[in-house]
């Protein structure tokens, strides 16, 4: 083949993906990265004005507030998945590893069945379910003899963003399930028997044996989470609109960056700010993503079987 | 399990967090089927010939446009499984066949997208797409939909295509193949299972997204069925027979290709998790 028929041919079959991939994804981040740095005039044209955007983001007190508030919200929603669901995902990961335990792939699809299913559906059922019209949680919290505990939790601004983060644990368990139980299945039963042989029990075998030769997925699973938390929108936006009420008091970056961008009942839709937030929300996740690259994954063995 | 004890307990704790996963979508599915009294009367209750009501669908299905947001979902949907699985295998063929200068250079350009969402510049998606002139249609949701799919695709399609043995494509050489030949005749077949995976995989966030259709084709009867139930609640909030139904509508469809798929789709997260 001459040089230029090979080249050709590469040409073909990687022109579509990369001409796509390039026009809808890498140059509108890279757009909405340059767009930060400059100001829309009332006369449609843009104003560069280098950093100025991100100093009012993060000192003017009209936008600082609001920022550092859904900021803190979203650390709060990505600790709780953290110390919630990941750890739910991994007991139920490991139970399900268990060798020979029956109905095995019936669980696992169950479970994972929320997953599955639109945001949006499953943050308008929960709000039926909780809501004190229906009564069906109170109900259901009254059968174990807890009614007394039940509030409306999704209108007050102190537990409205903890709900909203259990609803979401409960809909993506899946996933950390999924990931670290395929991760348990890859361990060789003979190190499992060699422990066993060696006096562990199941428990013991499991934390000593096979929790270190899982830790690079936990690494995993952990940046994921952080990837989605400080990208997610959908649930919140669904359950208590853009404005994330009561009071912000359940705002994140995603509905911040929807807010100022589009703008709402409080103020008129702002490009510049828009995408000054859309990048500081690029940086967040980028740190995230190297803290796992370069330091966790750097010093994760990993075994090969 | 050797105790029965510890055997009971685990399927104890396992039935349990059952329960709870489907207890929520049981129940909305159950009372949309309910008669308004029933609902709140009875809640759990199982729909039974005395409290059953369909009133509610018929608003769903009288009332919207129910029917041709479906359409949408549905026309988005295969046209980004489409795009995705042709143009993504054909990169990855091409990345894992070819050797070529930039080769790990593009390919790590490609997979950018896996970790950056592209939700993040979605200011400039929409100045694009209005630019294009096509804002309110479903091609512009194609199209971000696969620029969004392309990076996993292309990245589980390589590890695919590097499996197939290198024999294969060397005699269909010998034999006067010419590549697009070898490339549609022996590797697309061969590497069906692992487009079944990249299918799922693609199918269900592109279904289930609100936030590209809530910015691209909000309206004009343009919306997809996630957007639709949307806004569809947000008219009827107050209307349970509606609301439930409306819900169920969007659910059942899932499940029902959930149940189908389910395999594959445990078997797609389990080969790709480990990389």
């Amino acid at each position: 083949m001459s040089r230029t028929a090979y080249l050709l041919l590469l040409a073909v079959f990687l022109a579509p993906a990369v001409i796509i991939y390039s026009t809808f994804s890498i140059y509108p981040l890279l757009a909405t990265i340059f767009n930060s740095f400059y100001d829309r005039q009332d006369d449609g044209t843009s104003l560069f004005v280098g950093l100025s955007n991100f100093t009012t983001l993060l000192s003017d007190p009209t936008w600082s507030a609001p920022f550092w508030n859904a900021f803190r919200n979203n650390c709060l929603f990505f600790l709780i998945h953290m110390c919630v669901q990941n750890p739910i995902g991994l007991v139920l990961a490991a139970l399900l590893s268990l060798p020979r335990l029956n109905l095995r792939a019936t669980y696992r699809t169950l479970i994972f069945m929320p997953t599955m299913l639109s945001v949006v559906v499953i943050g308008f059922s929960w709000q039926l379910i909780l809501s004190p019209l229906w009564g069906v949680a109170k109900m259901f919290l009254s059968f174990f003899g807890l009614g007394f505990l039940f509030g409306p939790w999704l209108g007050e601004e102190s537990t409205a963003l903890l709900t909203i983060s259990l609803i979401s644990v409960w809909q993506f368990v899946g996933i950390p399930m999924i990931l670290i139980y395929t991760a348990l299945l890859a361990i060789p039963d003979e190190l499992i028997d060699a422990a066993t042989v060696d006096g562990l029990n199941q428990f013991q075998a499991f934390i000593w044996v096979k929790l270190p030769l899982i830790l690079p997925t936990l690494g995993l699973v952990s940046v994921l989470t952080f990837v989605n938390n400080f990208n997610a929108f959908d649930l919140i936006y669904a359950m208590k609109g853009a404005l994330a009420g009561p009071n912000f008091s359940a705002d994140i970056m995603g509905t911040l960056f929807y807010r100022v961008f589009f703008g709402n009942q409080l103020q008129l839709g702002d490009t510049s700010m828009g995408s000054a937030i859309a990048t500081m929300m690029f940086l967040i996740i980028l740190t995230g993503v190297m803290i796992y690259l370069f330091v966790i994954q750097r010093r994760m063995h990993r075994y090969s079987f | 399990m050797r105790k029965p004890a510890s055997a009971i307990a685990v399927h104890a704790i396992l039935g349990l967090y059952t329960v709870l996963a489907l207890f929520p979508i049981v129940l909305v599915v159950m009372n949309s089927f309910k008669a308004k009294r029933a609902i709140f009367n009875t809640p759990l209750q199982p729909p039974m010939p005395w409290n059953f009501d369909p009133i509610g669908y018929a608003k769903v299905f009288g009332d919207s446009a129910i029917t041709s947001y479906y359409l949408n979902s549905l026309v988005v949907t295969t046209g980004t499984i489409f795009m995705t699985l042709l143009f993504g295998a054909m990169a990855a063929w091409a990345l894992t066949e070819y050797k070529f200068r930039w080769n790990t250079l593009l390919a790590l350009y490609l997979s950018i997208g896996i970790m950056v969402p592209i939700r993040l510049g979605s200011v400039a998606i929409i100045q694009l797409v209005s630019d294009l002139n096509m804002i309110n249609t479903l091609s512009a949701l194609v199209l971000v939909y696969t620029a969004q799919s392309l990076p996993l695709s292309i990245f589980i399609l390589s590890e695919f295509i590097a499996q197939i043995p290198k024999d294969l494509r060397e005699a269909g050489r010998c034999d006067g193949l010419t590549e697009f030949h070898i490339f549609f005749y022996i590797v697309l077949p061969l590497i069906r299972p692992a487009m079944a995976t990249v299918a799922v995989f693609t199918m269900i966030p592109v279904w289930n997204d609100l936030w590209f259709p809530l910015l691209l084709a909000p309206t004009n009867g343009k919306q997809t069925i996630t957007l639709g139930v949307q806004q569809f609640l947000g008219q009827y909030i107050t209307d349970w027979n509606a609301v439930l139904a409306a819900l169920s509508t969007a659910i059942i469809p899932v499940l029902i290709l959930y149940v189908i798929f389910s395999r594959q789709l445990i078997r797609g997260l389990t080969s790709g998790a480990v990389k």
